[in-house]
């Protein structure tokens, strides 16, 4: 089929079908949209930075010397419900679920594309409340909001935080009945269910998470908002409410979050191995259904967050054993690429990196998830650095680490352009340095006993926590290096073809950047999902801008 | 790029009945977000309630029974309009989708209306929670249902105006010829949507109003 091209000849596609603001903030197209969220995202993430530069600096020093402890307060606040509600959990399905879904599947778009639209909206008049509320002085509750503190007693700006994180939550639901709805009713004719990529039965999973989750956060949150505004009791046991009962609502939403975030990357890993192995992913049903099953189990743990809040011994014992079960699928899938490695050809290309950054730190933090979620050991290490270690393991280590190999290895396809290879290794290593360098000795810190949240601690921690500092500074500056190539790259960067990785799925085979409407002629799919044949070499990211061929080409769709 | 497409048929869809598949199959899945929306509710209601049983039955038995009964029945009442309506669009009569809307409509109305006045009954004795709450009988903590009557009875009141926002837009659209029988997935939608909402009212109305009725302890 033939390209279709504009008066000058050049080739049309998404981004240069159509000019101007209106062009964009009016957008339906799918590929716009995620655009959009990668630009309002990285400002959330930068914002969320800076809350951490400050945390991180007040605890290079034993004393509280650089901010008052309600400042303090303030800033982890603000940190957690930025960096949870408004970066992590829209990142990966926002930005690169809404690029490549339809493009995985063979649609056009997704099946709602002005509710996905109104998402985008959505989510920046969030932001936007709590930015509001940060800006006249912010929160100090914790991103976990706990009663009666935030309903009854804080003097902070909670009902404008907590009205921002009620309204992100609604655009969480747009995106997440869109992927479900396009997921299975929108696939390319031949594309059965076990022939998808893994990455769409991540986005499968993560939806019906926030399908299930996030209704009762939002009204858990809009039950603080009135007890607050009325005075009334609902969760304040002064007024005859149960504080208890708002951490099991808030952790009923709050531990399936941690899979929307978890899951997404174990998609875009899954990805990245078959693609660097040039293997068929070992174990794919394996992995699609352990995703399922992560969502479903992940319902089923919430208590973990609560064994030191008077929940009975009984309760603490099932949670205990549900919540190591959690572990068996994560597990399942570690061992899965693993063993796809093995015997692969491997290359060791940027997003190649990522993944097995992913894998490495990904293993730690669910380990140690699995040591918290034993009692005895909890009762030791609740409320400690250790906690605060964990979660930094499996989100920053897991998550962030899943969402830049992903954006490593779609940015071609994007954006149609190349970054340059050396800066985004270097970069992906430093990142992985002042990432352990930054949260490993948080382990050693809690288990030591260093109580979380708080702006001073005995000087003999110093040491720990000036490493911990340092290695945050680092980590710092291995993300600020991909934002410039990655800007830098959009008006200078090699121009990318179609395939520069020489990988397989739909998404490849068409242009980079994709037409407005993606594909010319809808593909009919009769294959499985990573049909690499053994030593074939990997596009490596040396040889880009030669085009590797697929074996799959044949027989697939030619187009723009 | 060459769109020759039907009318009423988005571009990204390949046949009406894809369209239509995906545009209930959506309203499905939103329908499961709010099941778990009201969920979390009736939980605490539940939790609530097993903990001051004695006070829930009190607060209830101060419910008018007849105003929450006779709007049960215009709910239901709005719902075999909703589907006559649902059932006018299959068949083209577009005038008709109109008629019936319309009709659902001033059952919604009627509806928010009566529950106006049993709120400000419930405000005028009292009984909205707060600091100004009274209650003098020997019951403990009888506040705490009316924090969850007002809650879910609101959130459904809210509910319904939404719905009757909606039906704002559609009915114009609909006495215009707007939906075909191929093309009437907004009013198949919305019927869902009705329904849902009067689904709840139906587990609220013996929840809140009945609970009282005989257990005179
Ligand atoms: C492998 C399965 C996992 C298990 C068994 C597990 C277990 C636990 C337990 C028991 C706690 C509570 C510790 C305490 O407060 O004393 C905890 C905290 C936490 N976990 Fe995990 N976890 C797992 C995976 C994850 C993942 C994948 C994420 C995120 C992507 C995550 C994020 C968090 C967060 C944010 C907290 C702290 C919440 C807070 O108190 O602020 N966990 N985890
Ligand atoms: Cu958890």
């Amino acid at each position: 089929m033939s390209e279709s091209v504009d008066t000058f000849g050049r080739r049309l596609h998404y981004l240069n079908a159509d000019f101007g603001v209106k062009s964009w903030l009016l957008t339906r197209d799918h590929k716009r949209i995620a655009l959009l969220y990668l630009i309002s995202i990285t400002i959330f993430f930068a914002l969320g930075g800076l809350m951490a530069v400050g945390i991180r600096l007040e605890l290079a020093t034993p004393q509280g010397d650089l901010v008052q402890p309600d400042t303090y307060n303030r800033l982890f606040t603000m940190h957690g419900v930025l960096m949870i509600f408004f970066f992590l959990i829209p990142s990966i399905p926002a930005v690169l679920g809404n690029f490549l879904i339809p493009l995985m599947i063979g649609a056009k778009d997704l099946a709602f594309p002005k509710l996905n639209l109104a998402s985008w909206y959505i989510y920046n008049i969030a932001g936007f409340f709590t930015l509001w509320a940060v800006a006249q002085g912010g929160v100090d509750t914790g991103w976990t909001f706990y009663t009666p503190y935030s309903t009854t007693y804080s003097n902070s700006y909670v009902i404008a935080t907590a009205l921002g994180v009620f309204i992100s939550g609604f655009s969480s639901i747009l995106t997440a009945v869109n992927f479900i709805v396009t997921i299975h009713r929108m696939r390319a004719p031949g594309l059965t269910w076990f022939r998808l990529p893994l990455f769409i039965w991540a986005h499968y999973a993560t939806s019906l998470v926030i399908i299930l989750g996030t209704p009762v956060i939002a009204v858990t949150i809009l039950m603080v908002a009135a007890e607050r505004l009325l005075h009334i009791g609902i969760f304040d046991p002064a007024l005859g409410g149960d504080p208890v009962l708002f951490q099991h609502l808030f952790w009923f939403y709050s531990h399936p979050a941690v899979y929307i975030m978890i899951l997404p990357s174990m998609g875009v890993v899954s990805e990245l191995i078959a693609a660097f192995t040039r293997k068929r992913i070992f174990g794919y049903k394996f992995i699609a259904g352990a995703s399922v099953a992560i969502a479903v189990l992940g319902f089923l743990v919430w208590g973990h967050h609560m064994f030191l809040s008077s929940q009975s011994v009984y309760a603490g014992m099932v949670f205990s054993v549900l919540s190591m079960l959690v572990a068996v699928p994560s597990a399942i899938k570690v061992f899965n690429w693993i063993a796809t490695m093995y015997k692969g050809s491997v290359s060791w290309d940027t997003p190649m990196l990522y993944a097995m950054g992913f894998i490495g730190l990904f293993t730690i933090g669910g380990l140690t998830g699995v040591m918290l979620a034993t009692l005895g050991i909890d009762i030791h290490v609740h409320d400690t650095y250790f906690v605060v270690a964990h979660f930094h393991y499996v989100m920053v280590g897991g998550a962030i680490m899943g969402y830049l190999g992903g954006l490593h290895f779609w940015w071609p396809k994007m954006t149609g352009r190349l970054y340059p290879v050396f800066w985004s290794k270097f970069a992906a290593i430093i990142i992985f340095v002042g990432f352990n360098l930054t949260f490993f000795p948080q382990f050693l810190l809690g288990y030591l006993g260093m109580p979380r949240r708080y702006h001073v601690y005995p000087a003999d921690f110093q040491v720990l926590n000036v490493m911990s500092s340092a290695g945050a500074t680092v980590l710092g500056v291995g993300y600020l290096i991909p934002l410039v190539y990655f800007v830098w790259s959009m008006r200078y960067g090699k121009r990318a073809d179609r395939n520069p990785w020489g990988a397989i799925g739909l998404e490849w085979n068409t242009g980079s950047p994709p037409p407005q409407h993606n594909f010319h002629e809808i593909p009919t799919v009769d294959w499985d999902a990573y049909g690499y044949l053994p030593d074939t070499p990997a596009g490596t990211g040396e040889s880009w801008g030669i085009a590797v061929p697929t074996q799959r080409q044949d027989r697939t769709q030619d187009d723009g | 790029m060459a769109d020759t497409h039907a009318p009423g048929l988005q571009h990204h869809f390949d046949s009406y009945e894809q369209q239509q598949e995906a545009s209930f199959f959506g309203m499905w899945v939103f329908l499961a977000t709010e099941v778990l929306f009201f969920g979390g509710l009736f939980c605490v209601y539940l939790i609530y309630r097993t903990a001051n049983p004695v006070a829930f039955a009190a607060g209830s038995r101060e419910l008018d029974i007849l105003l929450g009964g006779i709007n049960t029945a215009v709910l239901i009442g709005s719902s075999l309009t909703m589907a006559l309506a649902v059932h006018a669009a299959q068949v083209g009569k577009h005038k008709m989708i109109a008629i019936w809307m319309a009709l659902t409509g001033i059952l919604g109305g009627t509806f928010l209306g009566i529950k106006a006045v049993e709120y400000s009954h419930k405000i005028h004795e009292g009984h909205f929670p707060g600091p100004h709450f009274v209650w003098h009988g020997p019951e403990v903590n009888v506040e705490m249902f009316f924090n969850i009557y007002f809650m879910m009875t609101g959130l459904h009141a809210l509910h319904m105006i939404i719905g009757m926002g909606i039906m704002l837009v559609l009915i114009p659209l609909a006495w215009k010829g707007r939906f075909t029988p191929d093309s009437h997935n907004y009013i198949e939608g919305f019927g869902l949507y009705w329904h849902f909402v009067d689904i709840v009212w139906i587990f609220l109305f013996p929840l809140l109003y009945l609970l009282g009725v005989t257990s005179h302890v």
